[in-house]
């Protein structure tokens, strides 16, 4: 995957004379520091990233953290007051009117937090807006704004007035529009911010299945860890105008770095964050050639486990249980092959724990494969119940130094 | 007791005089007969158009474009109140003095509109417009009579022009807060997309205050009525002239007869117009009774002050 669009040391300042607040921000002087000494507003001090080809990288910050300027400044909605912006290596904050028009037109798209769509035009001519203004003539534009409309469900409603739609409907034809120019990146501004959980929900799952088709590379804004964390390849989390914490969301929640980000990271569903591979601990499969019922047994009184996987030439044959194995040998029938269960959880590295819950009602631990279908790991059912509940943990901790604080 | 004017007198009237006359007149008179061109041929083939048209024809047409703009009852109300114009006998002056209105508020839209839309994109040309606009609304008729007469002569063209200058203002100021009054998040979609400057104005700003706008021309074409007499002082004819000549003569029945038919035409032109601003809302087609109730109701059927203050759609 290679760097669609890279931001070098991005800063905007509102005010008179933002090069000045420039040089103050240079010179290490904080958002607050400036404001009372010149009375101009840093929206973004200085963010650096990249957003690499088919990724959702997403920022996510309080109000008023910069997320709206940072990602006008993308599409130069907002000018820039320093830095740089490249798209496919080309800097779209050097170029100029024709230039950034061209852009605009051909690799950027944008979805809005209040949807903005036109109240004079019709849904259709809402979707075709952008094609309108490259120019393409109004045959083709209407296919393919009846094409997008059927890709987000609202086929039937293209010559309804937006008006007439609900806010979840509103926001379809608002990605409708976006995609209809079949841009190259997609800015979303809080686009799902305004409507219902449920229907958040819905829109959050859409787009994440839009997006296993399409492979657009797009920079996603939110207040809402939980959606960053269901939607973000990559998160960014932003602070009074720059970045404190990018990575996956794993890293995220795993290590956050600073209380600003761990106040965050308290209150989210971790079942939807972490992933069987997040927890799975080494087989150490025994094999039906070498092993037989004494050696399974002691490797699992020195591992401390419950039940291991056996397996013979490379593939999964079952799981057998401590206590079947020493019932056994008490009986003498110490086979290992006889005590073999066939029918036991397995799952991928990149399920969501949340997923696991009936996998490990079994008792057994579940069985994680990779692509090829080789165990790379397994799964302890009290593992996936403790990263649960690290959450409690770590909530109180925060809560803790933030009343030391 | 001393006063000021004991000392030092300013002889603005001097100062203005040989201004308009010393220097303007001579220098100009020639420019602005040439101005004076479109607006003279604009006119001559709206009255020849007019005057030319069978009463009942045109009366037909008024009410048909009443009905498909404001609705049955207007169309009812246009065509009984044309029918009286004529019996009255004013049919003629009342086809001069709609030549002369719809001439005036064609050059008020071509001028006008262009400077709103100026106004609205820049800042500074709103500054210097606004008390530019601010005099033309208050400086009172009667002083830009003198130089227009000096500078175009006498006769319809030259009220015309006056009428201009004093309607001029609402579909200016209109204009600029209909395009100011466009949601900003709409306008940066628009840019967002890749929008021209030409394509946002086009399709985006001028839809949205297209209501506001025709509000201002509503109230241009209103006020350029109020300008028939006014404008019969300088040589205009129609119904002002009418009006003009009862009074000269006290003969209150003949200003009578005028003053309806501007009354009437006023009524006609402006539900017409209101409509027309409403235009691609949902429309109700009100009965003549509606129609004449919202004639005396205030604020009846009557939308055109509150769009002053909702912005546009
Ligand atoms: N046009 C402007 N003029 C002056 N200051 C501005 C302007 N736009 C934004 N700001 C300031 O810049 C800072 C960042 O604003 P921004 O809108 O980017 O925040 P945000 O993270 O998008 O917040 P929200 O979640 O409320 O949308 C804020 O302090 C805001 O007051
Ligand atoms: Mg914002």
């Amino acid at each position: 995957m290679s760097e669609k669009l890279v931001a070098e040391r991005l800063v905007k300042v509102f005010g008179d004379d933002p090069d000045r607040a420039v040089r103050l921000l240079e010179d290490g002087k904080s958002k607050a520091d400036i404001l009372t000494a010149t009375g101009m507003t840093v929206g973004v001090s200085g963010v650096d990233f990249s957003v690499r080809e088919g990724e959702i990288f997403v920022v996510m910050g309080l109000s008023g953290s910069g997320k709206s300027t940072l990602i006008r400044m993308i599409n130069r909605l907002i000018e820039p007051s320093s830095g740089n912006i490249i798209i496919d290596g080309d800097s779209i904050t050097d170029a100029d009117e024709d230039a950034l028009r061209t852009f605009r037109r051909d690799k950027l798209a944008m979805v809005f937090q209040h949807f903005a769509l036109f109240p004079h035009r019709s849904v259709r001519e809402n979707v075709e807006f952008g094609l309108k203004t490259r120019g393409v003539e109004p045959g083709k534009r209407r296919v393919r704004a009846l094409e997008m409309l059927d890709q987000v469900g609202l086929g039937a409603w293209a010559e309804a007035a937006p008006s007439a739609l609900s806010g979840g409907m509103q926001q379809r034809v608002g990605l409708a529009r976006a995609l209809a120019v079949d841009p190259e990146i997609l800015l979303m501004d809080e686009p799902f911010s305004a409507l219902d959980p449920l229907i958040r929900a819905d829109m959050q799952g859409e787009l994440v299945a839009l997006q296993d088709k399409l492979k657009k590379t797009i920079v996603f804004i939110t207040h809402d860890l939980n959606e960053a964390l269901i939607l973000g390849d990559r998160i960014a989390i932003m602070e009074e105008g720059h970045f404190v914490q990018v990575g996956t969301a794993e890293q995220i929640v795993s290590e956050p770095a600073s209380d600003y980000v761990a106040a965050f990271t308290q209150d989210i569903d971790r079942g939807r964050v972490f992933t069987a591979g997040s927890v799975m601990v080494p087989p150490e499969a025994l094999d039906l050639a070498t092993d037989t019922s004494q050696t399974a047994l002691e490797r699992m009184e020195r591992l401390g486990r419950d039940a291991l996987y056996v397996q013979q030439d490379g593939r999964i044959a079952g799981a057998v249980r401590y206590r079947d194995l020493a019932a056994a040998a008490r009986g003498n029938g110490a086979d290992l092959r006889a005590q073999i269960i066939t029918d036991y959880p397995t799952t991928a590295p990149d399920t969501h724990l949340y997923r696991m819950f009936r996998l490990c009602a079994s008792g057994l631990p579940v069985a994680v494969l990779d692509r090829d279908g080789r165990l790379a790991g397994v799964v302890e059912p009290e593992s996936v119940f403790n990263q649960l509940a690290a959450r409690a943990d770590a909530g109180a901790a925060t809560a803790d130094t933030r009343l030391q604080a | 007791m001393w006063q000021p004017s004991d000392s030092i007198t300013i002889p603005l009237g001097d100062w203005v005089q040989v201004f308009v006359r010393g220097w303007l007149v001579p220098n100009f008179r020639d420019f602005f007969r040439t101005i004076q061109w479109p607006v003279d041929q604009t006119l001559a083939g709206l009255d020849g158009v007019l005057n030319a048209m069978p009463m009942l024809a045109f009366a037909v047409i008024l009410s048909a474009i009443a009905w498909g703009t404001a609705g049955r009852g207007l169309a009812v109300f246009t065509f009984i109140a044309l029918t009286a114009l004529d019996m009255i006998g004013v049919w003629s002056q009342t086809m001069t003095t709609l030549a002369m209105i719809l001439t005036a508020v064609v050059f008020c839209a071509l001028v006008g509109v262009p400077l709103g839309i100026a106004a609205a994109r820049s800042d500074r040309f709103a500054a210097v417009l606004r008390p530019i606009l601010d005099i033309m609304q208050t400086i009172p008729p009667f002083v830009y009579l003198v130089p227009i007469v000096m500078l175009f002569g006498v006769g319809m063209t030259p009220g015309i022009i006056a009428t201009i200058i004093f309607a001029l203002p609402p579909i200016v100021r209109l204009t600029n807060l209909g395009l100011r009054s466009v949601p900003e998040n709409l306008v940066e979609a628009a840019y967002a997309f890749g929008a021209t400057r030409s394509q946002v104005l086009w399709d985006v700003q001028i839809p949205l205050a297209l209501r506001t706008i025709m509000a201002g021309l509503n109230q241009t074409l209103m006020l350029a009525l109020s300008m028939a007499v006014i404008a019969a002082l300088i040589g205009a004819g129609g119904l002002g002239l009418t009006v003009y000549t009862g009074l000269g003569r006290l003969d209150v029945g003949t200003a009578t007869e005028g003053g309806i038919g501007i009354v009437l035409l006023a009524i006609i032109l402006d539900r017409i117009t209101q409509a027309l601003g409403e235009e691609g809302r949902v429309r109700r087609s009100p009965s003549l009774l509606e129609t004449l109730k919202g004639f005396i109701r205030p604020g009846g059927t009557r939308t055109g002050d509150d769009d002053l203050r909702r912005p546009a759609r």
